[in-house]
């Protein structure tokens, strides 16, 4: 008897579940929440996630959505990993009225596998920072945009932020510098165009990798050591980043010789290293901070009434959490401009979103409106050019925060571009694809 | 009741012989099989084919082949994704470098690399066994990966190491929808899986479960030692090495190093233990478990919290997944060491006598 009660019990709490579906509302814009709560990366993506949903609910909450329009996500949790990536966004892309709009996949890893995927399903990735590099050519990589700027450009602007810190490029002749990197595809990619510009610009580079996770790096330091380099590039992710600069402490390398990539210039790097890692610089494509208007609004409009998405409130506006509500700014901006021209007040499909992201401009007084000066830079996206800007800022950790120490320094495109078109080229060769015309396209 | 051999007589040694001696059990293969390549591909939605089934196919054979060598064999083995790894970049190079040779002969020659590395690093099974076999096995999950890594070659001097898979097309008929993918996945594991149901029943099996019970007896009796424990590593690093192949082709469609960590190496052993050690369908059974039931979860967490209406917070639902996945785990080897094919085996048993108890 009592079996039976539990079994009644148990049906019914089943079929209320079956039967309570909600209704799809017809006036929702669906943008998949796919990034990684758990793992070893897990603070870079919590905070990039935080970041951009916690743009998306200020939205709703301030303006009502985009015109009218409310965004809706769902959580799918990576793990950092392929397959789980390929899996979420699977499961993801049919979801609400008009499809998935638009995939930040947080990985460089799972953008490289979404890129046939999202193409053939017309689903926009936004890999804003990261690769694949050669998507910045827009001819043969229409779906993917690897907005603000990627390894290639920050590179070269990293090396002219050495050239500015030596006296000039001309004094880069004959310096050497040693690129520690994370032995992935991530890791990698920038080595062609540090040997290009090492050709160029006549300094000797040495690459030294770092194996996955990065845990051990005494061996590598004492090669350090033994070099002598004037200037560290460094290129890790994760726990890499904290293990590099207690490294560097340990064999007396001094910090303030080190640049980190953007990967490797967050919060949750340096403060594991504590004070090794004072001096540190690294780049930055956006500012932390919670002064700006747009932060502000954050606070009053989702976290004053206990929706934010962090529990640890010293993490609003740290970098990812800036980062993420700048990739959030990018992804609003890009459905506003689409919805000017596919019907104002409607939700977007994947393609259209394509067409606003390849038309996206922000310029300084669109940012100030957003709120966001100085937050990131201006952005002007093409058919021709998926990066849209390419400039990066430089900022130094005192112990407690980072501080900025440059004005946006731009990228060397005439070193830049040559590489992307020849590489993207390659790949349009091996994959039989023609690249667009970017005169003929409206 | 239903699942009697009253009245089926075998009137040669071949129908004596087949795998599958009772009729119900042939009916039900067929019907199973028709359903798998006739329906599920005309029925199949999207996520479901390239998500779900096609990862299902693909470590299902590559458990397949560590459970030839472990479960069979009696080899402990950790390289599995190594020989993955191999397969994989292996049939990425046949297909670039000579396109003519097609995608099945360039899955086969991928198979075969992946064999010779098995047969080098089985080597050292000749002197160790058990534990130990497992380290050096170990060595060579990371010597391999890092030889892809160094060695440029291997991944067409790609700056970034990830290699993009061509198009797969056989005899001129192209193979891009997620149901032609399945389908060709789960033709070429069922007649691998035929394969290796007919070599555990014949001699080199048998040779392989007497190395596997009791390696000195199986010397003394004249079963050669080095032929048959090298064999053993080669036919498992073949299935293995396909199976990284299909990976590549049918599932993923990018290739990188990082993908065949020791992590997937360890992934597929468990699956063989769930499933059932020294058990063809236990590598299917296992890999079911180990592929289908963190999504299982990872979805079921997101109706029950639409259920209560409460907002679990994402890292804890993901955590809690790992934790139920591993708790899980650890009740079925209490409940039933010999892994989810014993429970199939005592099934049928039990259907034998069905209704009556005993």
């Amino acid at each position: 008897m009592k079996r039976n009660v539990l079994a009644m019990a148990a049906l019914a709490a089943a079929a209320a579940v079956g039967v309570s579906t909600p209704a799809a509302a017809q006036n929702e814009q669906f943008i998949p929440a796919n990034y990684y709560w758990v793992g070893p990366y897990a603070p870079g993506g919590s905070g990039f996630g935080g970041g951009i949903i916690d743009y998306f609910a200020m939205l709703n909450e301030r303006d009502g959505g985009i015109n009218g329009v409310k965004l809706t996500w769902e959580k799918c949790e990576t793990e950092y990993n392929n397959a789980r990536g390929v899996e979420c966004y699977e499961r993801s892309k049919k979801k609400g009225p008009t499809g998935a709009t638009v995939i930040h996949p947080l990985s460089t890893g799972i953008t490289y596998s979404l890129i046939e995927k999202a193409t053939a399903d017309k689903i926009p990735v936004i890999s804003m920072g990261y690769g694949r590099t050669d998507a910045s050519d827009g001819r043969v990589f229409p779906y993917i945009f690897p907005l603000i700027t990627n390894y290639w450009s920050q590179n070269t602007a990293k090396i002219k932020f050495i050239g500015m810190k030596e006296g000039g490029m001309d004094k880069l002749k004959g310096k050497k510098i040693v690129n520690i990197y994370h032995d992935s595809a991530y890791g990698k990619e920038t080595i062609p165009v540090l040997d290009a510009q090492a050709k160029k610009f006549g300094f000797q580079v040495t690459h030294i990798p770092v194996p996955h996770p990065g845990n051990e790096q005494q061996a590598q330091w004492l090669q350090v050591r033994q070099i002598k380099p004037d200037w560290v590039i460094l290129r890790g992710w994760g726990v890499m980043n904290p293990t590099a600069l207690k490294a560097a402490a340990k064999v007396g390398f001094p910090r303030t010789k080190i640049v980190g990539v953007w990967w490797s210039g967050a919060e949750e790097d340096v403060i594991p290293a504590g004070d090794a890692a004072k001096g540190y610089i690294a780049a930055g494509f956006n500012l932390p901070g919670s002064e700006f208007p747009v932060m502000k609004d954050i606070q009053k409009f989702v976290y004053a009434k206990g929706k934010g998405e962090f529990e640890d409130k010293s993490r609003f506006g740290s970098i990812y959490h800036t980062r993420g509500v700048v990739a959030g700014i990018l992804t609003v901006e890009a459905i506003r401009l689409a919805q000017t021209r596919y019907g104002k007040g409607k939700p977007i499909t994947g393609e259209q979103m394509r067409w606003g992201l390849e038309n996206l401009r922000i310029d300084g007084k669109r940012l100030k409106e957003l709120g966001a000066v100085g937050l990131m830079q201006p952005l002007k996206v093409s058919c021709m050019d998926h990066e849209g800007g390419g400039a990066v800022k430089f900022l130094q950790w005192d112990g407690k925060k980072w501080n900025v120490i440059t004005d946006w320094i731009a990228s060397d495109q005439s070193i830049v571009r040559p590489m992307i078109e020849a590489s993207a080229s390659q790949y349009a060769k091996e994959k039989s694809i023609t690249a667009r015309d970017c005169g003929k396209e409206g | 009741m239903l699942y009697r051999e009253a009245g089926q007589f075998k009137s040669s040694y071949a129908e004596d012989q087949q795998i599958f001696p009772i009729r119900q059990d042939r009916i039900a293969l067929a019907v199973f099989l028709a359903f798998a390549f006739l329906v599920v591909p005309v029925i199949g939605n999207q996520y479901w084919l390239s998500a779900i089934l096609t990862p299902f196919l693909i470590f299902a054979l590559a458990a397949l082949g560590l459970n030839l060598l472990t479960g069979y064999a009696g080899q402990l083995s950790l390289g599995t994704a190594a020989f993955m790894a191999v397969g994989a970049f292996m049939a990425y190079n046949f297909v670039l470098r000579m396109p003519w040779l097609g995608i099945i002969p360039s899955f086969i020659l991928a198979g075969l690399c992946a064999a010779a590395v098995g047969i080098v690093f089985g080597l050292p099974s000749l002197r160790i066994k058990g534990f130990y076999l497992a380290v050096a096995t170990l060595a060579c999950q990371f010597f391999v990966l890092w030889a892809i890594q160094r060695w440029g070659w291997i991944t067409n001097y790609s700056t970034s190491g990830v290699i993009a898979a061509q198009k797969v097309a056989i005899f001129g008929y192209a193979v891009e929808t997620p149901a032609e993918k399945y389908l060709l996945t789960l033709a070429i594991v069922a007649v691998m899986a035929l394969a290796a149901k007919n070599l555990m029943r014949s001699e080199t099996g048998r040779a392989f479960m007497a190395v596997r019970d009791m390696d000195v007896a199986a010397s003394v009796i004249g079963i050669p030692m080095m032929k048959t424990k090298l064999l053993a590593f080669a036919i498992s690093s073949f299935y293995c090495g396909v199976a990284g192949a299909l990976y590549a082709y049918t599932y993923l469609g990018t290739v990188e190093p990082e993908a065949f960590t020791l992590d997937l190496s360890f992934r597929v052993l468990f699956m063989i233990i769930i499933g059932g050690i020294g058990s063809i369908l236990g590598s299917f059974l296992g890999a079911a478990f180990i592929t289908v039931f963190p999504i299982f979860l990872n979805i079921a967490s997101g109706w029950t919290s639409h259920a209560l209406g409460i907002e679990i917070s994402h890292a804890l639902v993901s955590n809690l997944e790992l934790i139920i996945f591993g708790g899980l785990i650890i009740f079925f080897l209490i409940v039933e060491p010999s892994g989810l094919a014993r429970l199939w085996q005592i099934t049928k048993e039990k259907l034998r006598l069905w209704p009556f108890p005993h």
